[in-house]
């Protein structure tokens, strides 16, 4: 048995995280509560739940940004209105998460605390140029996500740090956005490879700008910047197509595991991104 | 601790390990074993119960978060319209076989059911996408949630 805290306000929260340095920050609890049944009994950490932390829910428009409150299920981001306008690929992406009760619990910021590769809103955040906002005694920072995330389930998260807000700048949509994820089934599936992207064509029907990220295929979210950079200015036809398959297939790192082999990642990473690159033509 | 919550309509109050699952909480200390386990992880649904009228995993659950809710276990769903109208198709289209599953999917089909009109079936799939039936006797329940939806919707367009 072990204490459970639960603050109703971010500067309580933060009180009792430097209180107890050991306990365990919890939203939506749907992958803490898992990997805390290995725990040894009468030794489990104590647990700082931040469900009814109010600085820590909801949506709320900014000048520049949307922010996000880290504790904010997933349902509730499928259901928002200003995360459809500013954000619709990361909606596309939240609602392949879990199930029906498992978006009603998880949290977007869970999912980018657990850095697991196979996150599913991960990609999409990489996209959307998203910033991690942190809160602790001393003050606050922000981090864009690339520098947040450091590896599987390793974070720029400092000893008494809490994520508070996810930050979404708002800049102009792209007329094409698609995130696809495989998986062994369509509902509480793990992803084996997911993709994000987004592209505008010029009025001649070439690549204006083109970004792509790939998940489970490495130890954080996959991005092919030179990739992105080359493919400006090429049309969409065979050859450019082509050469997408390629790329992603050099570019990517998965490894094997027992939901899919390496191989198998690679050659699903590059089939999504040509899939994407050849739509883009229709 | 103390947690005090409405369960199933009635007020409740229990002295309880403050990190006790939820699922054993329901189960062992108040006996209300409709509520089932299966995986334990959140990835079968066999333990869902509705939490302030939202679908949760009772597996994934502490009991200081129940503190102040409103709770609806299986036990619970007979004493509403939309659960026996959800429990009568359930019997009557022959959706039931083990069981083990069926609390937790009558519970994902009353959530479902709440939304409003009878929903499509593509839209009952994917309502009870997070429960597994290891008998795979999903034709029948989908008929079953389909015909509650109809049942429901008729018998409100006579009010």
């Amino acid at each position: 048995m072990s204490a459970v805290l639960t603050p109703a306000r971010l500067d309580e929260a933060l009180r009792l995280l430097a209180e107890n340095p050991a306990a365990l920050a919890m939203a939506g609890a749907t992958d803490l509560l898992v990997r805390r049944r290995g725990a040894i009994p009468g030794h489990e950490p104590v647990l700082l739940s931040l469900a009814h932390v109010a600085e820590l829910q909801g949506i709320t428009e900014e000048a520049a940004f949307l922010a996000i409150g880290a504790a904010t299920p997933f349902s509730r981001i499928i259901a928002d209105p200003l995360v459809h306008r500013y954000a619709p690929l990361l909606v596309q992406a939240a609602q392949t998460i879990g199930g029906p009760a498992i978006r009603n619990m998880a949290t977007l910021g869970g999912n980018i605390c657990t850095a697991s590769p196979a996150g599913d809103s991960l990609p999409p955040l990489y996209l959307l140029d998203a910033r991690i906002e942190l809160a602790s005694p001393a003050g606050e920072r922000a981090l864009p996500i690339a520098a947040f995330i450091l590896g599987p389930g390793r974070t720029a998260l400092e000893q008494g740090e809490l994520v508070t807000r996810i930050l979404l700048p708002k800049a102009p949509r792209f007329p094409r956005e698609r995130f696809i994820k495989t998986g062994r089934r369509k509902a509480l599936a793990i992803s084996v490879t997911s993709f994000a992207g987004r592209a505008r064509l010029d009025q001649d029907g070439r690549i204006a700008e083109i970004r792509m990220a790939w998940g489970s295929v490495g130890p954080t979210v996959v991005r092919l910047p030179a990739l992105e950079t080359e493919l400006v200015g090429a049309p969409v036809h065979a050859a450019t197509v082509e050469r997408v398959g390629l790329a992603v297939h050099q570019g990517v790192a998965p490894i094997s595991d027992l939901r899919a082999s390496a191989g198998y990642r690679r050659l699903v990473a590059a089939n999504l991104a040509t899939q994407f690159v050849e739509a883009l033509g229709g | 601790m103390k947690v005090r919550f409405e369960l199933n309509e009635a007020p409740m109050e229990i002295d309880v390990a403050p990190d006790r699952r939820v699922v054993d909480l329901l189960r062992e200390d108040l006996r209300l074993t409709g509520t089932k386990e299966g995986c334990g992880t959140g990835e079968c649904g066999a333990c869902t119960i509705l939490v302030n009228g939202q679908t949760r995993l009772s597996c994934l659950m502490v009991a200081a978060q129940l503190d102040g809710a409103r709770v609806t276990t299986v036990e619970g769903l007979a004493a509403t319209t939309a659960g026996a109208t959800i429990q009568r198709a359930f019997v009557e289209e022959g959706a039931v076989q083990c069981g083990f599953c069926i609390p937790g999917m009558e519970m994902a089909a009353l959530a479902l059911l709440r939304q409003g009109d009878a929903p499509g079936r593509e839209c009952i799939r994917e309502g009870l996408s997070g429960n597994l039936c290891r008998c795979t006797g999903y034709t029948k329940i989908v008929d079953a949630v389909e015909r509650a939806g109809r049942d429901l919707h008729a018998g409100r367009e006579e009010q």
